[in-house]
């Protein structure tokens, strides 16, 4: 399997992808962390909201709502 | 005495325990960021009494917020800490537990919703987990007090952890994972309905839809539930009162007292709105007009409190909360203050910076008013019809709207987005909301009646001894020739720094037209807050927030005033 790398914010609903690394402070970086959202976690985006509303995805079963500004500074890996 | 401090995530369940531990009753929801301030209560341990202390929830103990500062700082009063886990997400809760046992204080575990993990099929090995945390770990269940006794029992095993020491960050992350693995068994989950409802939900269209659906029907139950109590309760109690009070005010024939208690007669007879007696006004404003709202409005509350639906609504909301200067949580001080203002301004705390909490709290001062005011309102104005209360409610929406679009381009700070876990959808368990709605309205019996009552005295003696009219005559240039209201509405106003329900019902008396009922009640809700909220505003903001809030407020209520009345009276 190929993957290839892509900014969540890039990720159509419904689409998946496994957690490669985050762009940004350490404080940022545990904020997503402490969340539930770490490295090697794989993700399902549930939906994204028009006029630079936020993203939504799924990790281990719970939803998180994030802000577009931090959905393009978490990399995912996905299966080309 | 030892101090016992709650520490976990939010939203996991701690305020639950806590009330299940101190048998003190404190609010618990379903979404992150319920108890934004600490409580206190006691618990009795085998060796004597010990405070029991309920922290905001928070993911790590370097905080984002002022709630999770609030969290990060009471741990330094624990002797013992009972971190409280989700055990349905173990793997994110095990962060916080790691970092509070490396400050080496005694310490506990509750695994929490251990009733719902059960279902989830999560599995957790109880001892494995013990040993390698170092420190007792018990399933626990604090909606239906499962476990919380084994919890108090083994209190006195808590000791600081001789398995975890300090470590780095990634060190900390990696023995997350580690311990993790080792100890919990998840069974393949299938996609649920409850899954499929909850995605409905937060996506654009249906969830929009929904959303709709969801806000009409709470208005109408309130309404309906509202109208039910007044219509079958209060009305016919009241009924039943008013021949004790005519005996009453015969009795005591005219006179001060009369005044005090009784009131005004009016046309003879007792008028329960127009009085102003302790007796009849300072009663029936309360308990049949307001009181009657705010048991329906909190439970409509309590249920979408506990369903977990309002992080779904803050998330469709964002978009446009964003362009207000807040993000989409900025929904949950709006939601509370529609019930009362201060524990909304509280709830601001869950916003991360300053310029936000600014934002939030103005522009709930501004342009939400409380349920016992609405209740009064529609009370006041409704019998005139209802598009002048339709009136009223669009000004404030569109207040809001302006004052958050112009406050976002000038207040200095920065906007975060919004970042939340979306809790899942959970059945209100038929206690707990019937709990929660009567500790609220309970809270409202408490202070709001002992504060009209003290409004209505301080009126009548005001009134008595030329006071009011004074006021009323050093205000009537603005009143008369700026909004086009009676100078006695002066006195309304000011009132309603006491109590915003009085103010609205010293309105009636003045003989206004329906139209300048709609400005002089949207005044009042606009001018300034009422004491309480005050209060806490001036603790939240600061002084100089709290004066900037209150410009902004004095010169809104000004210019909407002036502009409601050159739209509905002409000059
Ligand atoms: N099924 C189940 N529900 C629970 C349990 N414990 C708490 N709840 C529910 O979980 C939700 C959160 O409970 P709270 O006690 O408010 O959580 P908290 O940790 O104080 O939350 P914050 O104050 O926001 O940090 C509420 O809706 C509770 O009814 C449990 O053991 N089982
Ligand atoms: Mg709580």
């Amino acid at each position: 399997m190929i993957a290839m790398e892509r900014t969540l914010l890039e990720l159509e609903p419904g689409m998946q992808g496994t957690i490669a690394r985050f762009i940004g402070s350490p404080g940022f970086v545990r904020k997503l962390r402490t969340i539930g959202i770490r490295e090697g976690k794989t993700l399902t985006v549930v939906t994204r909201h028009p006029l630079g509303g936020p993203v939504v995805i799924e990790v281990d079963g719970r939803e998180v709502t994030l802000g577009r500004g931090m959905a393009v500074r978490v990399v995912v890996d996905v299966a080309a | 005495m030892k101090t016992v401090v709650l520490m976990g995530n939010p939203n996991v369940g701690k305020s639950g325990i806590f009330s299940r531990l101190t048998g003190t009753r404190v609010i618990t929801s379903n979404y992150a960021g319920t108890t934004v301030d600490v409580s206190r209560g006691k618990l009795h341990l085998p060796d004597g009494p010990a405070g029991v202390i309920d922290a905001p929830g928070t993911y790590s103990l370097t905080p984002t917020n002022p709630a999770e500062e609030v969290a990060a700082a009471i741990l330094g009063e624990a002797d013992v800490v009972v971190n409280v886990v989700d055990a349905t997400n173990l793997e994110r809760n095990l962060y916080l537990t790691l970092e509070t046992l490396e400050r080496g204080v005694p310490a506990a575990v509750a695994l929490n919703l251990w009733d719902e993990a059960g279902h989830q099929g999560i599995g957790i090995d109880v001892a494995g987990l013990e040993a390698l945390l170092g420190v007792p770990v018990v399933p626990t269940v604090g909606l239906s007090g499962e476990g919380i006794r084994e919890l108090v029992g083994r209190l006195g095993e808590a000791r600081p952890s001789a398995t975890i020491r300090p470590m780095s960050e990634e060190e900390r992350w990696a023995a997350v994972g580690r311990i993790t693995g080792a100890v919990q068994t998840i069974a393949h989950r299938h996609h649920t309905l409850a899954d499929r409802v909850s995605e409905a939900s937060i996506r654009p269209v249906t969830g929009g839809l929904i959303a709709i659906a969801v806000i009409a029907a709470a208005f109408l139950a309130v309404r309906w539930i509202g109208e039910g109590l007044i219509a079958f309760f209060f009305e016919p109690l009241f009924d039943l009162y008013t021949p004790i009070v005519m005996r009453a005010s015969d009795l005591l024939g005219p006179g001060i007292l009369h005044e005090i208690l009784i009131g005004r007669l009016i046309g003879g007879e007792i008028d329960y709105v127009e009085s102003m007696g302790l007796l009849t006004t300072g009663l029936y404003v309360p308990f049949a007009m307001i009181l009657p709202y705010i048991v329906a409005f909190y439970l409509v509350l309590s249920i979408l409190e506990d369903t977990g639906y309002l992080p779904r609504l803050a998330t469709l909301a964002d978009t446009f909360f964003h362009r207000l200067g807040m993000h989409g949580y900025g929904i949950i001080p709006v939601f509370l203050g529609f019930g009362c203002n201060v524990p909304g301004a509280l709830a601001t705390r869950v916003l991360e910076t300053k310029k936000q909490r600014f934002i939030a709290a103005t522009l709930m001062s501004l342009a939400i008013p409380c349920m016992a005011q609405i209740a009064m309102v529609f009370g006041v104005l409704g019998p005139f019809g209802l598009r002048y209360v339709v009136m009223v409610f669009a000004t404030l929406a569109l207040v809001y709207v302006a004052a958050g679009l112009i406050l976002n381009r000038v207040v200095p700070g920065e906007c975060p987005e919004i970042f939340l876990e979306i809790p899942p959808y959970r059945m209100p368990d038929l206690r707990a909301t019937a709990t929660k709605t009567w500790m609220r309205v309970r809270g409202f019996v408490g202070e709001a009646i002992p504060y009209l009552f003290l409004g209505i005295l301080l009126v009548n003696l005001l009134y008595s001894v030329g006071f009011l009219d004074l006021l009323a005559a050093a205000f009537a240039p603005v009143m008369e020739a700026w909004l086009g209201l009676p100078a006695g509405a002066a006195v309304a106003l000011l009132v309603g720094f006491l109590r915003k329900d009085l103010a609205v019902g010293m309105l009636v008396p003045l003989g206004m037209s329906p139209e300048q009922l709609v400005i002089a009640v949207t005044m009042l809700t606009i001018y300034f807050p009422c004491v309480a909220t005050f209060v806490v505003l001036f603790r939240e903001l600061g002084a100089r927030g709290m004066l900037a809030a209150a410009g902004v407020m004095v010169t809104t209520a000004l210019l909407v005033g002036g502009a409601l009345r050159v739209i509905l009276i002409g000059f």
